[in-house]
């Protein structure tokens, strides 16, 4: 079997009374494409603000790589409102902020495309290599690093070529249409030197045609960057065609998991989400 | 030639011409002409509305705590300067004062009399700044996680705190309580001003156009995704405000260098609003707007208006509209027409170099749609 990369163990998040992600166990192997899916306010995005370190889970730990990264048990006024379970089982608090996850390997995209706008294309994958530049601030204002400044702008370049944005690398960020705005998202990602990739809804707003395009990319870049990818998706084409194994949340629990097949034919997961076409 | 190469040689030559301008004026009029007065500060502005912009148009904290740091900057400056044979006069209430050396006078003492006594009164500005720094660095802990205009209010306490804090009697030996510090030695030529701050503002521009200050610009972009991409947020918005302050401290001793004595009341809030007014003039986000922008200001302010309140005006004779106050109302409607018709300032967020490249139609039109 091959190697564990991701596992999110116990998970909890409660906002004040409400319980968003309960106790969600998940693991992703390597070379593995997961989705998560299930119905609007599940809890999917929540769960990868969890994973991603933007949220600090009420209860449950989440390891990456065989490491544990993220730990947490309920404190404080959660003590007494925590509704979900487990309680006691976690003791110590692990909650590194978002960035040093980025630096341990993990890269997302947003729901909502989150580019930096003043920006040019170019800058904005360019920006998201600095998390790996090892020039100080003084190294860096006199230009002592122009070695590791012209191999990040190299590497840049070669990766635009990649996803197919070098043409319109000088073009604002803003400027770009939707869909090449998303394969940007992507490609500022994957300047981040991931292994494993979080997309959040990469198709969301993209017509059939787009979103065959971006299910052909995401195989691409998985072989090109010996990537594993984790993804939220509500295209059950996307999930169905490129997905190795399917979770399905609903209201905060895990209902089902399996291969594209097996959630296909899981009555709970038809009721709960996919539903069943008019005419059968 | 490709646009680039003729961004850089127009830019040099800009610069190159500004610099023979400001000797050309050296040479050919009194040091205490009006046109001398004006460069000098408005340098000194320049700089100081430079290392703002850092802050509040790079890196999108808006804080206001400039004058704070300007204070420290001047107080660092007087304190190590003024000559020791002059020191029993200025501090007549504190018995001399604590401090019995001056840094001119020392590196006089073994670099000779002209060159020791300017690198003492650089090593005193740069000791300005770093004490400034440092201050920042201390206050940047609890300051930084406020957002906005709490950042801003936080900020300006500090200031005002400090401004209070510099005129206790206590500490009289060392800041001489509420009375002037004064005697210090000050550069002459305002091409020496140009030359420093020049130097100060093109370290700015280094860090800016570095992979540092691309950092500062996802941050004020969108903090969110920039922590999603390894940028560690805390330790960048320190680093933004710890440089940003050094440089309101070396403006600081700058400032005292051109007022020519010093004391905490003039660093009040309203130099921080006017430090704000040119960068927002200028154009937040863009270096070149804040130095046009302060020299446009201190001109007109301090001379090409003045004839608004002493009776003639572009020889227009007329004391009965034009005296004392009618130059700051004309201002104030100079700067709401600015405000309401220049909406991004004069420079927007371009530089020197942009001014090359024609805009075509639709980015312009984009930049109205704003």
């Amino acid at each position: 079997m091959s190697k564990n990369v991701l596992r999110i163990e116990n998970a909890t998040m409660q906002f004040g009374g409400v319980v968003a992600v309960d106790n969600l166990n998940l693991e992703i192997n390597q070379g593995e494409i997961v989705a998560l899916i299930g119905p609007n306010g599940a809890g999917k995005t929540t769960a990868f603000n969890v994973t991603t370190g933007v949220y600090q889970p009420t209860n449950g730990a989440v390891w990456f790589n065989g490491e544990k990264i993220i730990e947490n048990h309920p404190q404080g006024k959660m003590k007494k409102l925590y509704k979900g379970e487990n309680d006691g089982k976690y003791t110590h608090v692990l909650a590194p902020t978002p960035d040093k996850i980025t630096k341990l390997g993990m890269a997302r995209t947003f729901q909502n495309i989150r580019l930096w706008k003043s920006q040019t294309v170019f800058n904005n994958v360019l920006i998201a290599k600095h998390c790996r530049t090892t020039a100080g601030v003084a190294s860096a204002i006199f230009r002592l690093n122009r070695r590791e400044e012209e191999r990040q702008r190299q590497e840049v370049l070669e990766l635009l070529e990649v996803v197919g944005l070098a043409d319109v690398k000088d073009e604002l960020a803003t400027s770009l249409p939707y869909g090449k705005q998303r394969r940007l998202e992507i490609a500022r990602a994957l300047a981040a030197e991931p292994t494993l990739l979080l997309l959040d809804e990469p198709a969301a707003g993209m017509n059939p045609q787009e979103t065959d395009e971006l299910t052909a990319f995401i195989g691409e870049i998985r072989d090109k960057f010996n990537l594993t990818i984790f993804l939220i998706e509500h295209h059950m084409n996307l999930v169905m065609n490129i997905s190795d194994r399917i979770y399905v949340l609903d209201f905060g629990k895990l209902i089902a998991e399996g291969t594209p097949a097996e959630i296909q034919n899981n009555k709970r997961v038809i009721d709960a989400y996919l539903g069943v076409a008019e005419d059968a | 030639m490709t646009l680039k190469k003729k961004q850089t040689i127009f830019t040099a030559a800009v610069l190159l011409v500004l610099l023979l301008a400001s000797m050309a004026l050296d040479a050919t009029l009194p040091s205490y002409h009006i046109a001398i007065t004006c460069v000098k500060k408005a340098t000194v502005y320049a700089l100081v509305a430079v290392s703002m912009n850092l802050l509040n148009g790079f890196t999108g904290l808006f804080s206001l705590g400039q004058a704070g740091f300007m204070l420290l900057g001047a107080y660092a400056y007087g304190v190590l300067c003024i000559p020791v044979a002059k020191r029993a006069g200025v501090y007549q209430y504190f018995d001399g004062g604590l401090i019995q050396f001056s840094l001119p006078e020392i590196f006089a003492g073994f670099l000779g009399d002209t060159i020791g006594s300017t690198v003492g009164m650089l090593v005193a500005l740069a000791i300005g700044g770093l004490l400034a720094a440092a201050m920042a660095y201390l206050i940047a802990l609890p300051v930084l996680r406020l957002k906005s205009d709490y950042l801003a209010i936080a900020t300006l306490g500090f200031a005002e705190i400090l401004k209070a804090f510099f005129q206790w009697n206590a500490l009289g030996p060392i800041t001489n309580g509420s009375n002037l510090l004064k005697s210090y030695p000050s550069f002459e030529k305002g091409t020496s001003y140009i030359l420093l701050a020049g130097a100060m503002i093109a370290i700015i521009v280094l860090l800016i156009n570095s992979t540092y200050g691309r950092a500062f610009k996802a941050i004020r972009d969108d903090e969110v995704a920039a922590e999603a991409m390894g940028i560690n947020l805390s330790k960048h918005k320190r680093l933004a405000f710890v440089i940003s302050s050094f440089f309101a401290g070396v403006g600081g001793g700058m400032l005292a260098m051109y007022n020519g004595t010093i004391a905490a009341a003039p660093f009040k809030s309203a130099l921080t609003y006017e430090i704000l007014l040119i960068v927002v003039i200028g154009g937040i986000g863009s270096i070149t707007g804040s130095v046009l922008a302060s020299f446009l200001y201190i001109f007109s302010s301090e001379w090409l208006l003045r004839g608004l309140d002493s009776g003639t005006f572009l020889g227009i004779n007329a004391p009965g509209i034009f005296k004392n106050g009618f130059r700051m109302a004309v201002f104030s409607v100079i700067i709401m027409i600015i405000v309401l018709f220049f909406r991004k300032g004069i420079m927007g967020d371009r530089e020197l170099p942009d001014l090359l490249v024609r805009r075509n139609k639709k980015s312009r039109k984009e930049a109205a749609g704003k």
